[in-house]
């Protein structure tokens, strides 16, 4: 259970961001990769927590899953994997060489009044 | 009030990236080769580093750092190698991170060292998200455990560098199935290298050592090239 620590730095992280642009933030949308270790029910619970008594009080968090891709040398092809199997190609069922996507933990974007 | 999106594209973790790169400078600069090494709980983490200290001491200066919810308990027995050592109590954090490395190095890092050894949490999952600025990364499994735990646990057998099987010593007596084992952590880190280890017999330890001595001369070299 790291995900605390996890909503701490995503609301650090975003409360600089909002501070530099003056900016009052109702959402932060983040990017989690399937890979990124972090699971997304218990960073949604630890969110509100983390941005209790800082400017992101009552905000949301908005998690976007980034699936696993991973080249398949054997394939010589790019490769949506599965979470459970990701080192198998899907295809070939041989060892895939490189992840390419999926280890993402990201502040992607601030949803903000206009 | 219309909403709207503004991008930030900015990792979460780069605060502990951006320390354990500066750690990982420092540590270049007063050539030190650092490993750190995590596992389950109860895997011999404590008993494999004694070792390794008590081996090391001879030729090389060495230390090391360990991370612990709670008790000092570690420190103390790796203080039997008479290597210093540090103790990380985390409270109740499940990791170590790059803040808490550097804020245990300073006013302590006992200084000319060659190794610097720093033992995680034992925990499987979240140690593979952060990085200590280490140069290698060994992730312990005992032959107790069963041999389908790179299976279970792929995230973190997919960030090391090394896998350490240890109590090779009860191998026999709890029918450890080796070529299992191997193929396991082979499906989730293919080419990773695999060193079987008793941490009580010693057997496996002269192979871990010249690894070390390995490690070591590449990062003079490295030195040297600069």
């Amino acid at each position: 259970m790291h995900e605390l620590s996890i909503a701490l730095s995503i609301v650090e992280l975003a409360n600089e961001e909002a501070a530099q642009r003056g900016v009052h933030v109702n959402a932060v949308h983040l990017r989690i990769g399937r890979l990124s270790g972090v699971a997304k029910d218990a960073l949604l619970s630890s969110y509100d927590l983390a941005a209790a008594g800082t400017p992101l009080e009552g905000s949301r968090l908005m998690i976007e899953e980034i699936p696993i891709t991973a080249w398949c040398s054997k394939c010589d092809a790019e490769r949506t994997v599965d979470a459970s199997e990701w080192f198998t190609c899907p295809e070939c069922r041989s060892p895939v060489s490189q992840i390419l996507a999926g280890r993402e933990l990201e502040v992607f974007a601030l949803e903000v009044d206009e | 009030m219309t909403p709207r999106l503004m991008e930030v594209r900015k990792n979460v973790l780069k605060q502990n990236d951006v320390l354990a790169r500066g750690l990982r400078d420092e540590f270049r600069a007063k050539n030190v080769a650092v490993v750190s090494l995590v596992s389950s709980p109860g895997s011999g983490k404590t008993a494999f580093l004694e070792k390794t200290l008590t081996l090391l001491q001879p030729r090389y200066r060495v230390a090391a750092l360990v991370g612990d919810l709670a008790t000092e308990n570690d420190a103390a027995r790796l203080a039997r190698s008479r290597a210093p050592v540090k103790q990380i109590v985390t409270g109740t954090v499940c990791h170590l991170d790059a803040m808490m490395v550097r804020a245990a190095l300073d006013n302590w890092l006992p200084a000319p060292l060659d190794f610097l050894f720093i033992e995680n949490v034992g925990n499987l999952v979240c140690p593979s998200s952060f990085d200590l600025g280490e140069d290698l990364r060994l992730v312990l499994l005992s032959v107790t455990e069963g041999e389908d735990k790179p299976l279970k646990y792929p995230t973190i057998f997919n960030t090391a560098d090394i896998a350490v099987i240890t109590k090779m010593d009860l191998a026999e007596a709890v029918e450890f199935d080796a070529e299992l084992c191997h193929r396991n952590i082979q499906s989730v880190r293919p080419g990773m290298r695999i060193l079987p280890v008793s941490s009580k017999t010693g057997a496996g330890m002269d192979v871990w050592l010249d690894l070390l001595t390995d490690l070591r001369e590449h990062k003079l070299h490295a030195a040297d090239a600069r």
